[in-house]
C-alpha cells in the first residue's frame, strides 16, 4: 500500500488536545508519525492540507442503512457512500430492518456488508426487545459474543414502554457492560402526534408531541439506569427539559451518555408551515429556546455526540399527506456542515469541541475500535481531512444516499469534508467517494 | 386572490369583498332559474379524501349555479392505499385540465401540498384540524346579515377548539372584521399556546353569555368522550351545553349558531336546536352563495359576478 503524508494541515486532534498545524504520516493503514515539516521519502503520496483540518475519523452512533429489507430506501453499499462523504469511518446501523437485528445472524450480516463495501466500519446495533416488540429481551450474550461484538442495543423509534422491561434490559446488560439506548418517548402521550406541540401545530391543526413525553421518559429511564448502575444512552435530545435532566444525571454520577441530531440543533417547527414531509421527524423538531439549550450542552459536554438519525425514506413515501408520511430525515453528508455553519462559524462552539463531538464523543458512547483518535503514531489511519471555509449548497437527490430527503436541501452551508481515509486508504478523495477496489478477507 | 387555502391568507378587504359578491349572488338560489353563466365552460373538481356529504353537496351546486363542469373525484383515506399516490392524483388532475380544485382531507395541510403540486386555484373545502374557511365565511356572513358591522361585536365559541377546524377559521375570519372572541372549553380541548391567538379565554359560560352577540356552538365527537378528554356527556352538556336556562341568559337578539351536524342533548338541548333554527337553517342556504362567490373569485377574477345573466337584474 502506497504511503500518505498530509502535509500542513490543522490537526484538531480531541483525544490528545492537539490543535495545531502538523504533517500526519500513513503508511500500510496505519499513521506512522505526526509532525512538523516531516521529511518526505521517494515512494510517499504527498498531499497538499493547507488551510484544511484533519481530524479522526467521525463516528455516528445513529445511522439507519436500512438493510436488511429496506433497500428501496438505503443500503449497506448506498449509505457507506454517504458516510465517506460526510467524514465518517464508523456507522453504527440501527436495528430496526426486516428482519430486526435481534439475532447474531443479522449482526453479523450486517457487519460482514461493512466490511465488505469497505467505506466505512459498520457496527450493528442490536434490539433490546425481540422483533423490538417491548416484551422479550433480544439474546445480548449472543450478539456480543458474535463476530459483530454488539455492546449497544435500541428498539430504535419504539420506546420500551415497560418499566418492568427496561429495568430487566438494563440490569442484564451489564453482564456484558453493553449499553441500553432508548428512544425517549411516552406513547400514551404522542397518539397520533405529527409535531412539536406548541403554538405552530395549534395553529397548524397537527396533533402535538408534547416535550413532556420526552422529559418522562428521560426522567424514568435515568432513575432506572441509577438503579441498576447501568449504561444508558439517551438519543436524539430535543428539549430544554431534557437537557436539563442529563446535566442533574451527570452531576450524581449516572452511567449516561447523550446526543442530539444536526436537525434539533438547527431546524425549529415553524418550518412545518410549508407541510413539507420531509421535514417530519420523531422527535420533532422543537423551538429556539430548545435548540438554544441543545447548542449550550453541546458545546459544555452534557451531550456528548452529535448522532445524525440519519433515515432514509424513498421518494414515493414522502410525497404524501404530512400525516401519512414516514418519520425521519438524512444526515450522514450534511452533518458537520451544519454544526460548522450553525455552531462553530458563529463562534458557539470551538472547532476542538465540535470535533470531540464527532469523534471522542461517540467513540465513548459504545466500543468502536479504532476510531475517534488519536491522531498519533501506531493508530489506525481512519482520518478526515475538512474544508472549514468551503460554501456548497446542498441538493438533496444529488448526495450519496439512495433516498433524497434532506431537511437542507437549497440550503448554503460552509464546511464540507475533503478527503476521509479508512485505515490509509481514500473512501473520499477530493470530494469523490472511492470505491473499494480491495477483496476483504 | 390565488387560492383559498387559510383565513390567515385574506385581508379585511378580501373577505369584504367575498362577503358582498356573496349579497349579490343569495338571491339567485330564490329564483326560477338558479344559475348565472359567469363560469360556463370551467372545470371545477371536487377532491373529496373524507367523507363529506353536506360540504360536498354544498360544493358541487354552487359550481353547478355557476355553470361550472363538476368532476366530482371521492376517495376514502389515504390514496397511497390504493396504489396512488397524493402527488400522482393531483398531476392526473392537473393533465386533465381543471380549472379549480376543491378539496377535502382528512390530513391538515393536504391543499397546501396540492397547491405545490398544481398550477391552478385551490380551495380548501376542510383540511384536518387546520382550517375550513368557506364555513367562517359563511357563518360570518350569516352574523353580517343578522348583526350588520362585526366590528365591536362579541361572539362566544363553545367546545371542542382543539380538534375544530371550524374554530380556528372563525377565530381569524372574526379578528379580521373587529370582533371580539372569547373561547369557552373544557381546558383538554383547547390547543396548547392559545393564548397567543388574542381571543379571550373563559372557563364559566353563565358569565360570558350576557354580553355576547353570538352564541356559536361546535359539535362535541363522540370518539372524543372515549379519549377521556371530559368525564362524560352528561357533565359535558351540565358545564358546556346550550339549555333554555342559559338561553335566558343571552340578549334578545343574540344568535345561536352551529355548523351542524347538531348533538342534540349534548353541546346543544332539542329545545334550543328547534327555537333557532332558523338561523342554523340560513347558514346551510348562505354556505352556497359563499361558495358561489369564492369560486367566482379564484376562477373569474376582477369581471361582474352576474355576467352574462340575462335572465333577471341582479338583487
Amino acid at each position: 500500500m502506497s504511503e500518505v503524508l498530509l502535509r500542513g494541515g490543522r490537526v484538531l486532534d480531541p483525544a490528545s488536545g492537539v490543535d495545531g498545524v502538523r504533517d500526519v504520516h500513513v503508511a500500510d493503514g496505519q499513521i506512522v508519525a505526526v509532525g512538523q515539516d516531516l521529511p518526505v521519502g521517494g515512494d510517499v503520496e504527498v498531499v497538499d492540507c493547507d488551510g484544511l483540518w484533519v481530524a479522526p475519523g467521525f463516528v455516528d452512533v445513529h445511522t439507519h442503512l436500512r438493510e436488511p429489507g429496506f433497500e428501496d430506501a438505503e443500503d449497506i453499499t448506498t449509505g457507506s457512500m454517504a458516510g465517506a462523504a460526510g467524514g465518517y469511518t464508523a456507522l453504527c446501523a440501527m436495528a430496526n430492518t426486516d428482519p430486526v437485528c435481534d439475532s447474531a445472524a443479522v449482526a453479523e450480516m450486517v457487519w460482514r456488508r461493512g466490511r465488505e463495501v469497505a467505506l466505512v466500519d459498520v457496527f450493528p446495533v442490536g434490539s433490546i426487545t425481540k422483533d423490538m416488540a417491548g416484551e422479550e429481551l433480544t439474546e445480548f450474550g449472543e450478539l456480543n459474543r458474535s463476530a459483530a461484538q454488539v455492546d449497544f442495543f435500541s428498539d430504535d423509534g419504539k420506546p420500551v414502554a415497560s418499566s418492568l422491561v427496561m429495568r430487566r434490559a438494563l440490569q442484564y446488560a451489564r453482564a456484558f457492560d453493553a449499553v441500553i439506548c432508548n428512544h425517549s418517548e411516552d406513547p400514551d402521550l404522542t397518539v397520533d402526534a405529527q409535531m412539536n406541540e406548541g403554538a405552530v401545530s395549534s395553529v397548524l391543526g397537527l396533533p402535538g408531541w408534547p416535550r413532556e413525553a420526552e422529559e418522562v421518559m428521560i426522567a424514568r429511564d435515568l432513575i432506572l439506569a441509577e438503579g441498576a448502575g447501568a449504561r444508558l444512552h439517551v438519543p436524539h435530545v430535543t428539549t430544554k427539559g431534557g437537557v436539563e435532566l442529563l446535566r442533574l444525571a451527570k452531576s450524581r454520577g449516572i452511567r449516561v451518555t447523550a446526543e442530539v441530531t444536526p436537525h434539533h440543533l438547527s431546524i425549529t417547527d415553524d418550518a412545518v408551515a410549508s407541510y413539507d414531509p420531509v421535514l417530519k421527524v420523531n422527535p420533532p423538531v422543537r423551538l429556539q429556546e430548545d435548540v438554544d439549550a441543545l447548542r449550550a450542552a453541546l458545546a459544555d459536554g452534557t451531550i456528548d455526540c452529535v448522532g445524525t438519525d440519519h433515515a432514509p425514506h424513498p421518494p414515493e413515501l414522502k410525497d404524501q399527506e404530512w400525516e401519512h408520511a414516514p418519520c425521519g430525515m438524512l444526515g450522514l453528508e450534511t452533518a458537520i456542515a451544519v454544526v460548522l455553519t450553525d455552531l462553530v462559524h458563529p463562534g458557539l462552539l470551538d472547532p476542538l469541541t465540535a470535533i470531540a463531538r464527532f469523534t471522542t464523543g461517540p467513540a465513548s458512547v459504545r466500543d468502536v475500535g479504532a476510531h475517534g483518535g488519536p491522531i498519533a503514531p501506531g493508530e489506525a489511519a481512519n482520518l478526515t481531512v475538512l474544508d472549514p471555509a468551503r460554501t456548497w449548497t446542498v441538493d438533496g437527490a444529488a448526495l450519496h444516499s439512495r433516498a433524497r430527503n434532506s431537511p437542507f436541501h437549497g440550503r448554503e452551508l460552509t464546511g464540507r469534508p475533503v478527503h476521509t481515509l479508512l485505515r490509509g486508504r481514500f473512501t473520499l478523495r477530493d470530494g469523490q467517494v472511492r470505491a473499494s477496489e480491495e477483496v476483504p478477507a | 386572490m390565488r387560492h383559498l387555502i387559510s383565513m390567515e391568507d385574506l385581508t379585511r378587504d378580501e373577505v369584504v369583498r367575498i362577503l358582498d359578491v356573496a349579497e349579490q349572488l343569495l338571491p339567485i338560489a330564490l329564483r326560477e332559474r338558479r344559475s348565472v353563466p359567469t363560469l360556463r365552460g370551467k372545470a371545477v373538481c371536487n377532491l373529496f379524501l373524507e367523507d363529506s356529504t353536506r360540504t360536498r353537496l354544498s360544493f358541487d351546486l354552487a359550481a353547478k349555479r355557476m355553470s361550472a363542469e363538476v368532476l366530482n373525484f371521492s376517495a376514502k383515506g389515504s390514496s397511497v392505499s390504493k396504489g396512488e399516490s397524493f402527488k400522482d392524483t393531483a398531476l392526473t388532475l392537473n393533465a386533465m385540465g381543471v380549472d379549480c380544485v376543491v378539496v377535502r382531507s382528512h390530513s391538515a395541510g393536504a391543499p397546501v401540498q396540492l397547491a405545490s403540486y398544481l398550477d391552478v386555484p385551490i380551495l380548501n373545502a376542510g383540511d384536518g384540524w387546520h382550517q375550513h374557511p368557506t364555513q367562517a365565511l359563511l357563518d360570518v356572513f350569516t352574523m353580517r346579515r343578522h348583526l350588520g358591522d362585526l366590528e365591536g361585536r362579541t361572539v362566544v365559541i363553545v367546545g371542542d377548539i382543539l380538534h375544530s377546524r371550524v374554530a380556528r377559521s372563525e377565530v381569524q375570519a372574526l379578528k379580521l372584521l373587529g370582533a371580539e372572541v372569547v373561547l369557552v372549553a373544557p381546558p383538554t380541548l383547547l390547543p396548547p399556546a392559545v393564548e397567543g391567538w388574542g381571543v379571550r379565554i373563559a372557563s364559566d359560560l353563565d358569565a360570558v353569555l350576557p354580553e355576547v352577540d353570538v352564541v356559536y356552538l361546535l359539535r362535541v365527537q363522540r370518539e372524543r368522550m372515549r379519549g377521556a378528554f371530559f368525564p362524560s356527556s352528561r357533565e359535558y352538556a351540565r358545564i358546556w351545553g346550550m339549555d333554555e336556562r342559559r338561553l335566558g341568559l343571552v340578549k334578545p337578539d343574540a344568535l345561536v349558531m352551529h355548523p351542524g351536524p347538531m348533538n342534540r342533548g349534548v353541546e346543544i338541548t332539542a329545545d334550543v336546536a328547534d327555537a333557532h333554527q332558523q338561523v342554523i337553517t340560513e347558514q346551510v342556504t348562505n354556505g352556497i352563495a359563499v361558495r358561489m362567490a369564492c369560486l367566482y373569485l379564484l376562477l373569474a377574477g376582477e369581471g361582474p359576478a352576474l355576467a352574462g345573466d340575462d335572465t333577471e337584474e341582479a338583487a
